[in-house]
């Protein structure tokens, strides 16, 4: 069944009105983009939307309550309310390094990491 | 008691992107005498509870989150081993160049400067500047206490949210609380257009169906211990609410998200020069303010869309103050201001500096009052015109720059003194290859180098 998909482009601030016709994975039509980038963009976005995700762990012993944390790579964006509620019930004890991995996704295998450090108490 | 010394080369006041990045420049610029003075507990200013990527593009070359972005500074910093104060905070800048600081571990201490770099950074408005009506109960927030709360301490602040602004950070802020499974009710903002990034409507809004409500503002705040609603109204073009279109909207927390103040009390205390419009000091190209030994950068001069542009102005900025301790940098006093016309709101700098000292490339600064399309960019002086440009798209949430080049300073340097002198300086003809005088343009100022911006005519 054919579908179209409207977005907005974000690579650039021209914000072009993008327009995609899909059916399933595939690709049919692309238009209101002004450059290559932004064809780029639609077929992604139109197929395989992907987020980096960005949130918080609570640590426990730290000399501060959170760490902040983000995923390796961009996940799909469908996902991101599910892997918030799996982030969400982590815990981690100071000392915590910055990069280093606090929890690994189901299914994916994409690592959350710290993206700062926090003492120990 | 905290180690001080009686003076530094270089002393920083805040400790944010801009005032590390100045320690870090001037410090390999060969100024290794530098002290940061900083308020909070510890480096990095904001960006610590900025835990959204997209910090660093230019910089690093890769997508950082607040914290990697601040951290990478602070590292530079402690590999310099530049000298910081925490927990202080400068009371004032003195005359005989010095400055007054106070801290808990410091106490109260008078401290010489070879030069000053001011990067404080701004401050929200809040509920009191916007005059919101109603009831003042508790869950009325400014976005960035918001984000504080949220991404350092650990509160969830409310369960049903309305934020007011569409500026960058109430939009992270709509995406990070329906991240926590917070229901954000609507954003609402007073302009038709948007003050945020377009990355930011489509990641933080659209990707969790959050509705944006142009020309809409709050009109009443409802709620006796705690917030229970706000009425929403649509406004007309003067922004002013139209009446029968009032609608009540239930929640527990209005996060206000209407705009950035430049924190430059100290600044206005030393009896610095202010932009009205910015809210920060003019400076010139160098990033020096009225007072030759005061520099300044960052947002504390002008609200930055991207950090990554703090950074390079900063890096200039510390460029400028080392120039000025090696005395290379004259105490400049022939300026010629800039001005804006047009959409355009603010130049920075506000001033450049004119006359045989004056030299390299120039790049000004602007925004625009509003979303304009097919639009020419002119810099002009009078009847000549140094740059002439055209953009298909320019957005007010997004600074645009324009490059003057050196050799075309030195023309326009030329026709700044011939107006001063009045003919007794001819213009270099070799020098004008690049420049059109259009003979259309008759009456303009003729001392100000304006920036304008306006729709390309059919």
């Amino acid at each position: 069944m054919k579908e179209i998909k409207n977005f907005i482009c974000i690579t650039c601030p021209m914000g072009c009105p993008l327009t995609v016709e899909v059916e399933g994975e595939e690709i049919l039509s692309v238009s209101g983009n002004s450059c290559a980038r932004g064809l780029e963009y639609a077929k992604n976005e139109a197929v395989n939307p992907k987020r980096m995700l960005t949130t918080t762990v609570r640590v426990l012993g730290g000399d501060q309550p959170l760490v902040p944390v983000r995923t390796q790579v961009a996940v799909p964006k469908d996902k991101m309310m599910e892997y918030m509620g799996f982030i969400n019930v982590q815990r981690v004890q100071a000392p915590v390094a910055r990069d280093q991995e606090i929890c690994v996704l189901p299914d994916c295998g994409i690592s959350v990491i710290a993206t700062s450090g926090v003492e120990a108490k | 008691m905290f180690e001080l010394k009686e003076r530094y080369d270089l002393v920083v006041v805040g400790g944010g992107p801009a005032g590390l990045a100045v320690a870090v420049q001037a410090y390999d610029r060969g100024i290794k005498d530098i002290l940061i003075v900083e308020r909070k507990e510890k480096l990095g200013g904001i960006l610590g509870q900025c835990i959204h990527t997209g910090f660093g593009v230019q910089i690093f070359g890769e997508e950082l989150s607040g914290p990697e972005y601040a951290e990478n500074f602070v590292d530079m910093v402690k590999e310099r081993n530049i000298s910081v104060v925490c927990g202080a905070t400068v009371l004032s800048i003195n005359q005989d160049q010095s400055i007054v600081i106070t801290g808990s571990k410091c106490g109260v201490r008078r401290i010489g400067c070879g030069a000053l770099v001011l990067s404080m950074g701004c401050r929200e408005r809040s509920r009191g500047a916007i005059n919101v009506p109603g009831t003042r109960p508790s869950g009325v927030f400014t976005a960035g206490l918001a984000q504080r709360y949220i991404n350092l301490e650990g509160y969830k602040m409310g369960k049903d949210v309305v934020i007011l602004g569409s500026g960058d950070i109430g939009l992270i802020m709509a995406r990070r609380l329906a991240l926590e499974g917070i229901n954000v009710r609507m954003v609402c903002e007073i302009e038709s257009f948007t003050n945020g990034l377009t990355r930011n409507i489509v990641q933080c809004l659209e990707d969790f169906n959050i509705p944006l409500r142009l020309s809409h503002t709050v009109t009443m705040i409802h709620g006796k211990e705690r917030l229970t609603g706000v009425t929403v109204a649509k406004v007309d073009e003067n922004k002013k609410p139209i009446p029968g279109t009032e609608e009540l909207v239930e929640c527990d927390t209005l996060l206000l998200s209407v705009g950035l103040i430049p924190e430059n009390e100290l600044t206005r205390r030393a009896g610095i020069r202010i932009d009205p419009v910015t809210g920060g000091p003019v400076v010139n190209e160098h990033m020096q303010t009225s007072l030759p030994w005061v520099f300044a950068c960052g947002n504390v001069v002008h609200v930055h869309d991207l950090v990554d542009y703090v950074t390079m102005e900063s890096c200039r900025a510390g460029d400028a103050a080392a120039n000025y301790i090696y005395k290379q940098l004259p105490r400049f006093r022939e300026e010629i201001p800039t001005c804006s016309a047009g959409e355009v709101r603010y130049v920075v700098p506000q001033v450049i500096t004119a006359g045989d000292d004056a030299e390299g490339d120039l790049t000004l600064y602007f925004r625009v009052k509003k979303p304009v399309t097919n639009a020419v960019i002119e810099v002009s002086c009078g009847d000549w015109v140094f740059y002439r440009g055209k953009k298909l798209k320019m957005i007010p949430g997004e600074m645009e720059q324009v490059l003057i080049k050196a050799e075309l300073r030195d023309t326009f340097d030329a026709i700044y003194q011939e107006n001063i002198n009045k003919g007794k300086m001819k213009i270099d003809q070799g020098g004008l290859l690049v420049i059109k005088k259009d003979s259309q343009r008759k009456g303009a100022a003729k001392t100000e180098l304006t920036v304008s911006v306006y729709p390309e005519e059919k």
